[in-house]
């Protein structure tokens, strides 16, 4: 719409001053034929040497440097995407090895403890065994001691039944009797 | 004072090249132009560094590079990019030489019908010779949509023949009369100024502050133009050049 519209008024104003021009005697110079060989000659070696110029050196050169520096680009950008898996995998190596290390520690602690509570244990045992036993022969020593003592009191309560009877009634009683009495008597 | 807006036009032999014919064939302000483009485009493209992170010159070269490859992949598919340093060429040409024809005093080689025509009819040939050398006959489907009825085909085709032969025409006129037209117009605003200022006096100067805006106006505007009018011809020359790659709508 514009281009029409800028075209008319081209046209128009074209129109308008080569009338003019026609006037003052002159062609209008872009519709005077006259010098169109020198323009298309001078246009055709000027265009010529520009394409020539573009296509063989200006625009490899240009798109060279430009992708040159795509490619930089794109090799920054995977080796930085290298970099980061890298980076990735080590954590990751890093995260296994920190749960192994944990999952040994809690291994060896459960180990340990058990080692520790087996061997407290045992000693515990053996103390106990070692407590009994003691426990044991000190009561064979008062069972021991009080059958002796047991002994000796019968000798003595057989002497002094012996005695009493003596002072009371004056007679020695038969040591049989008397030791059988006290038996008797201890029993009861 | 008189404002003569036709003059920038014209064209000065500076000095004789040769004869072919009964033409004088001369190397006119035009051919200086002509080559002054050729010599900055050369000069950006190949004065600039290449170093990984871009400086201001070489960002213009790459940004150049990379916006008319992307417009032939855009319009013309992968396979144009055969043509890029075609395009690039025109583009270019087209675009260095109007920007250096807004710099007053110089010389707008597209304010010329028969330059822009000329390379109007290089894009055509190419188009036809490439098309019918690509697909053979199968390239006039171009004339031939399909999914049009029978009864009015031969309608359809006249009506694409026609306008595949009026291409070059409205390819070339509308680069020379948007060119044209604008330097007119520059010029005449512009000449207002000097012509209030010169034949009112103090009041004249005066008045000539508005033509004097537009003229600023203009000019941003005719920058625009100028770019534009280069991208319109090579986005242009890619679409033709799509149907010589790609025949059948």
């Amino acid at each position: 719409m514009a281009e029409s519209h800028g075209e008319a008024k081209g046209q128009k104003a074209g129109a308008h001053t080569e009338a003019e021009g026609g006037h003052h005697g002159g062609a209008f110079p872009p519709f005077d034929s006259s010098n169109y060989a020198s323009q298309l000659v001078s246009l055709a070696i000027a265009f010529v040497a520009l394409y020539l110029i573009v296509s063989r050196i200006a625009l490899p050169r240009v798109g060279g440097t430009i992708d040159a520096r795509q490619n930089k680009i794109e090799g920054d950008l995977a080796e930085a995407q290298k970099l980061k898996d890298e980076s990735d995998a080590a954590l990751k190596a890093y995260e296994t090895e920190l749960a192994n290390a944990r999952s040994n520690a809690q291994a060896i602690g459960n180990e340990t403890r058990e080692k520790l509570n087996a061997a407290s244990e045992a000693e515990r045992k053996a103390l106990e065994d070692k407590l009994a036993a003691k426990l044991a022969d000190a009561e064979k020593q008062i069972a021991t001691t009080r059958t002796n003592a047991m002994s000796n009191v019968r000798g003595i309560a057989a002497d002094a039944a012996g005695a009493i009877v003596q002072q009371l009634a004056g007679v020695t009683p038969d040591a049989n009797a008397v030791n059988s009495a006290v038996d008797a008597s201890l029993k009861g | 004072m008189k404002i003569d807006p036709i003059h920038q036009f014209n064209i000065e032999p500076l000095f004789t090249l040769g004869h072919i014919g009964n033409h004088t064939i001369a190397f006119t302000n035009s051919s200086l132009f002509m080559f002054i483009a050729v010599l900055l485009i050369a000069l950006l493209m190949l004065a600039s560094g290449r170093d990984l992170v871009p400086g201001r010159l070489q960002s213009v070269a790459e940004l150049s590079y990379e916006f008319i490859a992307s417009t032939i992949r855009g319009n013309a598919g992968a396979e144009g990019m055969k043509f890029f340093p075609l395009i690039f060429s025109l583009f270019m040409f087209i675009c260095v030489s109007n920007l250096v024809g807004v710099v007053p005093y110089t010389f707008t080689i597209a304010t010329h019908l028969i330059v822009t025509a000329a390379l109007a009819l290089l894009v055509f040939f190419t188009v036809l010779i490439y098309g019918l050398y690509k697909n053979g006959l199968k390239f006039f489907k171009i004339f031939v949509p399909s999914g049009v009825p029978i009864y009015i085909l031969p309608l359809v085709m006249f009506i694409e023949i026609l306008s595949f032969f009026l291409r070059p025409v409205s390819h070339s006129v509308r680069l020379f009369a948007n060119m044209l037209a604008g330097h007119i117009a520059l010029k005449v605003f512009a000449g207002f100024v000097a012509m209030l200022g010169f034949s009112l006096g103090a009041l004249g100067w005066v008045g000539g502050v508005l033509p004097l805006a537009l003229t600023v106006a203009l000019y941003a505007l005719e920058l625009l133009v100028a770019f534009l009018q280069a991208y319109v011809f090579a986005i242009l020359t890619c679409i033709y050049l799509n149907d010589a790659i790609h025949p059948g709508h």
